[in-house]
């Protein structure tokens, strides 16, 4: 990807834009309802699924306590097992180490399986600076990099384009594309099989990320679909691993939470087709292994807020939530769109943009995300504490100020109930200035003529 | 200072005087059965196997050969990968431990053992032991044949991990190599092989 989201507009502004375009619309309902379904069949297969689910936010909320400890853990066992450990403070940190990593092995082309830390931190764009081409395997990642296009979701990113759109974007960008190629979903798969299959085969070098690192054992873990994973992560003689200090898991039992909740939450399958575990260097590789703080440390600073990091990214709450469903991915500014990009974003970045700042407002607090989340993020609860902590428009600061002095004595709140009732006919169905920010997505209640406290008081509860 | 120690200060104080968590292991945990694997726990095997839309053969034990034989004939796959390790009444084949991945990319197929399988999700581990070789020879031909032994299916994941090795390779395959990237619809086949085949040997 060529693009950055720096500099975008807040997220109201971006999600006008949005849902103005129907076919995006139409492909993010037809999407999303799919994998819905699907999710709760296979959910509801399994009857200790709630187990699972309190297990599984144990196990990360203990190992986020003991990160310091399990951290040095997994250095040990990944660098007895042959495996070098780099730590990266941040992006640029992270970046500078895998460029030169590469450097080393006198490679200018890598092969990538999708990871979301590696976009998080730009480090396509970094290596390109440094003379270094990564070429994206996954086949979602690969619709949005020849498209020249952004991320739209974690697990699918090019969920925002239709089987249309894809066949357009292979013939125009894919030199090697079949000239007869049709929209099937399966003449797409063997055309991105047919461009790729030369690489993989010639590559040096394999960057990827990881769902899961083992402290006790030293295993990574990288769950998927296609094969590309595992193409990238056997054949090239040199792997670079980007992980988050967040993936870590205690020790290899607790897998037997993780690979359950994972698949089912995530395409709703019982299992991804391929799952590949290895420790340190592997099969005569080289193995390096980044780990990556980037902001991570501040999130778990906060009390509320460090829940955010058990998140293992299988995007269930994207797929379920209102807001998404109808903006799509773009309108978050952030490879972490939806629920979970809400509270996670805002939180990594900091709240210094406007478009990060509206974040915690991309939501109608309903609560579909909590439900479905397989670690059990409360996700409306840290989006009410990180709006708590943007800060808030001249006009509701002001109008909060105001009702707040009202409500504190009770003769306030019957004298202004009493004014407002008598000027019930001349309140407008539209305030005036910046109020009008919000009656115009609002109707004003109707004014009673009488309150209820003043009519309790008058006929003694309804008795006289 | 370095970074590692700046991350873990930062840790540190992120996370002093916080209460830790105990975990709750109310699911169900491995089984560890006694004994061969019944009938029915075979039969939910092979039904999750064809969900994944993999063929599925069950034989009595001392028919795989001619199973393996009937499947690659039916293929007509001449050039066979057979790892180091495998039985040795089986087909014969190239062990395959020294050909390239372009070499790889011109076999026909690959047939392996298997170290655990797993019922409930309908998939199968291997870990590179006898009969498996290395993880490039299940994944550059376009065709794998798993032969499974029924002892070796368990009923769900708990089991499968507490039977495996953390520090061995492991490649945990649940049908042919698939994408749900367009549209969020499953199609199968696209860079790992194409068409998955096993064999339950009872």
């Amino acid at each position: 990807m060529s693009k950055t989201f720096v500099g975008m507009p807040a997220f109201p502004k971006n999600a006008a834009k949005a849902v103005q375009d129907s076919q995006l619309r139409f492909n993010l309902r037809k999407a999303t309802r799919t994998i819905r379904n699907k999710r709760a069949l296979v959910v509801g297969e399994l009857a200790d699924w709630p187990g699972l689910r309190q297990a599984g936010k144990a196990i990360k909320d203990h190992t986020l306590r003991n990160l310091d400890r399990y951290l040095i853990q997994l250095e040990e066992a990944v660098t007895a097992a042959g495996g070098h450990v780099h730590w990266a403070k941040d992006a640029a940190e992270a970046n500078r180490i895998v460029a030169d990593l590469v450097k080393a092995t006198g490679e200018t082309e890598v092969v990538k399986v999708k990871s979301m830390a590696t976009q998080e931190i730009g480090l396509n764009e970094a290596l390109e600076a440094e003379g270094i081409t990564a070429y994206e395997t996954d086949l979602a990642e690969l619709i949005v990099q020849l498209g020249d296009d952004w991320p739209s979701h974690i697990l699918v990113p090019a969920i925002h384009r239709n089987r249309a759109e894809i066949r357009e974007i292979f013939l125009d960008k894919m030199p090697d594309a079949p000239p007869g190629l049709t929209d099937e979903p399966r003449a797409l798969a063997e055309a991105a099989r047919l461009h790729l299959r030369e690489r993989f085969l010639r590559a040096k070098v394999a960057i990827s990320g990881a769902n899961f690192m083992i402290a006790e054992t030293g295993t990574l873990v990288v769950l998927e679909s296609e094969g590309n994973g595992r193409m990238c992560l056997t054949l090239p003689r040199t792997l670079i691993s980007v992980v988050g200090i967040e993936k870590l898991l205690p020790t290899w039992r607790d897998l037997e939470v993780f690979l359950q909740l994972l698949p089912r939450s995530s395409t709703g399958e019982r299992m991804n087709p391929y799952t590949s575990t290895w420790a340190g260097a592997t099969e005569g590789q080289d193995f390096h292994l980044v780990l990556l703080d980037n902001g991570r440390t501040g999130v778990l600073a906060d009390e509320v807020g460090r829940q955010a990091l058990r998140c293992i990214r299988c995007s269930a709450c994207l797929n379920v939530c209102p807001v998404y469903e109808r903006t799509g991915g773009h309108a978050y500014g952030s490879v972490y769109p939806g629920p979970i990009g809400a509270i996670l974003t805002p939180q990594l970045r900091g709240m210094s943009t406007e478009l990060d700042r509206s974040l915690p407002f991309a939501s109608s607090l309903c609560g579909a995300c909590y439900e479905v989340c397989p670690v059990a993020i409360d996700i409306p609860t840290v989006l009410v504490e990180l709006r708590a902590k943007a800060r808030h428009p001249r006009a509701e600061r002001l109008g909060m100020a105001a009702a707040g002095w009202v409500f504190t004595r009770s003769v306030r709140l019957a004298r202004a109930q009493r004014f407002g009732g008598r000027m019930r006919r001349l309140v407008p169905k539209r305030l005036p200035g910046p109020m009008s920010a919000w009656t115009d997505t609002r109707d004003i209640p109707d004014i009673p003529r009488e309150s209820f406290r003043a009519w309790w008081d008058r006929t003694e509860g309804g008795t006289r | 200072m370095t970074s590692r120690d700046t991350i873990l200060g930062r840790i540190r104080a992120a996370v002093a005087g916080a209460p830790d968590v105990e975990i709750p292991r109310d699911y169900h945990g491995p089984i560890f059965p006694e004994g061969p694997a019944d009938a029915s726990l075979i039969e939910h095997f092979a039904e999750r196997v064809r969900d994944y839309r993999a063929t599925v053969h069950i034989v009595p034990a001392d028919e795989v050969p001619a199973a393996i034989q009937a499947a690659l004939s039916a293929r007509q796959a001449d050039r066979v990968i057979v790892p180091e390790g495998a039985p040795a009444e089986w087909p014969p084949g190239t062990a395959g431990e020294s050909l390239t991945p372009a070499q790889l990319d011109e076999m026909d197929g690959v047939v392996t053992t298997c170290a655990v399988a797993v019922a409930e999700t309908g998939t199968i581990v291997l870990d590179g032991g006898p009969g498996m070789g290395r993880r490039a020879l299940t994944l550059v031909p376009d065709y794998h044949l798993c032969v499974v032994m029924a002892e070796q299916i368990v009923p769900g994941v708990p089991d499968a991990v507490a039977r495996l090795d953390p520090v061995r390779p492991l490649t945990w395959i649940s049908g042919p190599s698939a994408t749900s990237d367009i549209e969020l619809n499953r199609v199968e086949g696209v860079h790992g092989p194409r068409t998955l085949e096993v064999i339950i040997a009872t």
